[in-house]
């Protein structure tokens, strides 16, 4: 089986957001780029998959649509354990052109399974892996927490409002997951580091899409008031705050 | 010309969240001078139906078969869509929770209609459309022009609030023209929460951190949860540690909520757990150092011993309920 990983490349968390050209572009300078948080549990979980000899899974790729300034980022992944790297060469304009990107590539490779996170770091959209398998006609499964083989057949589990389900998938599909598909991302130790170098990096021209949405502005949120400090002993005072001020309850 | 809004169907009942779209939907049908209209799949009543009413919904279309009991991604969009072609809509509205998550990023490509999730505004500009949303985690507000003819946004849970606009609400049914075979994912087996409230769409959510100092002292927060009708959750060092499950982890690394009112116990306020509950509209910070950066992002703060604070914070929650 062929698992392929979208990797989305964000500011690390930690980032103090500033924005420039008139406050509609997001400002780098001085950025610490990442794997989105996501995708690097996904990408932990799929090469996991691959190293436990029980399962089908073997081969892992991951993808990104992005410049070459990316690359860091994929190196990184296969440092984790990725066995190829592909950077579409395309700055992202959208969610929707850069699903197009990833379903055309998609397309001409079979995959079994296309992983997701939930969504990205900088602009949250919570948009690709969705419309990945829209445009390769597939099934999704979304809020995706675990997967497991059972006599080669794939047992997906989702989050569902009143608990688990557990979901047989039979052909290809995307998923998209979340919290649980991995506990903690896997660190590159020093072998992996030294296999990344040798391992490919396939840079591919994108194909044409057009963008349907446009960010037009940002600004920071106002200043949070100070907060309201309330004495330990004056807890139905602080419940009172929460009902009339906050309106809350 | 009409607004659509997507009715996710909670085991056959509405909960406040379907309401708050609802009312939003309502709000941008007015802004254009169309009727709003609702769909909702699988299996609900007429009278939990007809209650939209109460928030501007003029037809609701149901979808009744019981196979829509379950969401199956690639299905509902179909269905939504020839609900959207029939109907002639032109905006559609989304909760941005699992369901919405699910379903309309694949709409937009299905009707090449520019999706905006997680909308925290009406449209600031119906022609062009502009609408706003957060990004960053919740760092930075930005404003997102969508530029194809058919639109689809998101709205955020908790962000927008009721709005009652009585309206009769007719309910139709609704054929759609699809193969039920058409998808290579089924549900096999369920396991249903053995109890208390799902976490990611908790109206309340009360959360402990390390200064919990262990799992056995977590009997007087979730006395709290309970009296508050609240879900419980807690960092990631907690999770980690095994005191608590998986399912409870907020955070960059963990689940993102929302709620109204998220209270947190003992839990230093970390970027990374910010980066999971700065969405929620009011938090309030339980926690014995008065430097702990989550005073920083906190609306309440109370500095003691948590052991000591939360009964008497439970005493206060049950006070205020019985008046
Ligand atoms: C890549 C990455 C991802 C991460 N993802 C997440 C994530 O998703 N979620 C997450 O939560 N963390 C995450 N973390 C960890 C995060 O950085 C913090 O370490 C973590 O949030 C701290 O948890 P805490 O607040 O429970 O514990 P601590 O930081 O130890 O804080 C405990 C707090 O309790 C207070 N306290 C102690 N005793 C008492 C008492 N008796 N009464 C009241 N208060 C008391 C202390 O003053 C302190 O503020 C991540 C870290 C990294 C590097
Ligand atoms: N530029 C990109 N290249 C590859 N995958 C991406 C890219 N952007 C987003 N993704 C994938 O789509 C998921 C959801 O991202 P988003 O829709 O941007 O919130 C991410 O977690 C990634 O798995």
């Amino acid at each position: 089986m062929k698992l392929l990983v979208c990797i989305s490349n964000v500011p690390d968390t930690t980032t103090k957001v500033k924005f420039t050209d008139n406050q509609t572009k997001f400002d780098s300078i001085g950025v610490q780029w990442i794997i989105n948080p996501w995708d690097e549990l996904a990408l932990t979980r799929a090469v996991d998959l691959k190293e436990e000899s029980n399962n089908p899974v073997s081969e892992v790729l991951v993808v990104n649509v992005g410049s070459a300034e990316t690359e860091p980022t994929l190196r990184k992944c296969l440092a984790i354990g990725a066995d190829k790297a592909i950077r579409i060469d395309s700055d992202t304009k959208d969610a929707f052109q850069t699903a197009k990107q990833i379903a055309a590539m998609a397309q001409k490779e079979a995959f079994d399974f296309i992983i997701c996170g939930i969504e990205s770091g900088d602009y949250n959209s919570s948009s690709v892996g969705g419309m990945v398998a829209e445009f390769l006609d597939t099934a999704s499964i979304s809020s995706v927490s675990d997967i497991r083989f059972e006599g080669g057949k794939a047992i997906v589990e989702r989050d569902a409002d009143a608990g688990k389900e557990y979901l047989q998938v039979d052909g290809t599909a995307v998923l998209i997951v979340q919290k649980g598909f991995a506990q903690e991302p896997k660190i590159p130790n020093m072998r992996g580091i030294m296999m990344a170098r040798q391992k490919p990096l396939e840079v591919i021209s994108a194909v044409d899409a057009n963008a349907l949405t446009e960010y037009t502005g940002f600004r920071l949120p106002e200043p949070k008031a100070k907060v309201k400090m309330v004495s330990p002993d004056q807890m139905k005072e602080l419940v009172n705050f929460l009902s009339t001020e906050a309106k809350v309850l | 010309m009409a607004v659509l809004v997507y009715i996710q169907n909670f085991g056959g009942k509405l909960k406040k969240q379907n309401f708050e779209v609802a009312s939003y939907a309502s709000k941008v049908a007015e802004s254009m001078h169309c009727p709003a209209i609702a769909v909702v799949m699988g299996t609900m009543e007429d009278s939990e139906i007809e209650r939209l009413g109460n928030y501007g919904i003029s037809k609701t279309l149901r979808i009744a078969d019981k196979v829509y009991n379950t969401l199956i991604n690639k299905l509902f969009t179909r269905v939504v869509q020839q609900v959207v072609v029939q109907e002639n809509v032109t905006i559609v509205v989304f909760p941005d929770n699992n369901e919405g998550k699910a379903i309309a990023p694949r709409l937009s490509v299905r009707l090449n209609a520019g999706f905006v999730s997680g909308v925290v505004s009406l449209p600031l500009s119906v022609e062009p459309f502009i609408i706003s949303k957060r990004v960053f985690s919740g760092k930075a507000l930005a404003q997102v022009r969508i530029n194809s003819p058919l639109k689809i946004v998101s709205l955020a849970i908790n962000s927008f609030g009721l709005h009652e606009a009585k309206t009769p609400n007719r309910i139709v049914s609704f054929e759609p023209e699809v193969s039920l075979n058409d998808d290579s994912s089924r549900v096999v087996d369920r396991k249903m929460h053995a109890e208390g409230i799902s976490l990611l769409d908790a109206d309340k959510v009360v959360s402990g951190g390390r200064g919990m100092k262990g799992p056995e002292n977590w009997k007087p927060l979730e006395e709290l949860a309970k009296v508050m009708g609240a879900a419980t959750a807690c960092s990631r060092p907690v999770s980690d540690a095994g005191w608590r499950s998986h399912e409870e982890h907020v955070g960059q690394t963990g689940k993102i909520i929302a709620p109204n009112l998220y209270i947190a116990v003992g839990i230093s306020g970390a970027t990374q757990h910010v980066a999971g509950i700065s969405r929620s509209k009011c938090i309030v910070a339980i926690n014995n150092d008065a430097d702990a950066p989550i005073f920083e992002v906190a609306d309440y703060g109370v500095i003691g011993d948590a052991a000591q604070i939360l009964p008497k914070l439970t005493e206060a929650f049950k006070a205020f309920k019985g008046e």
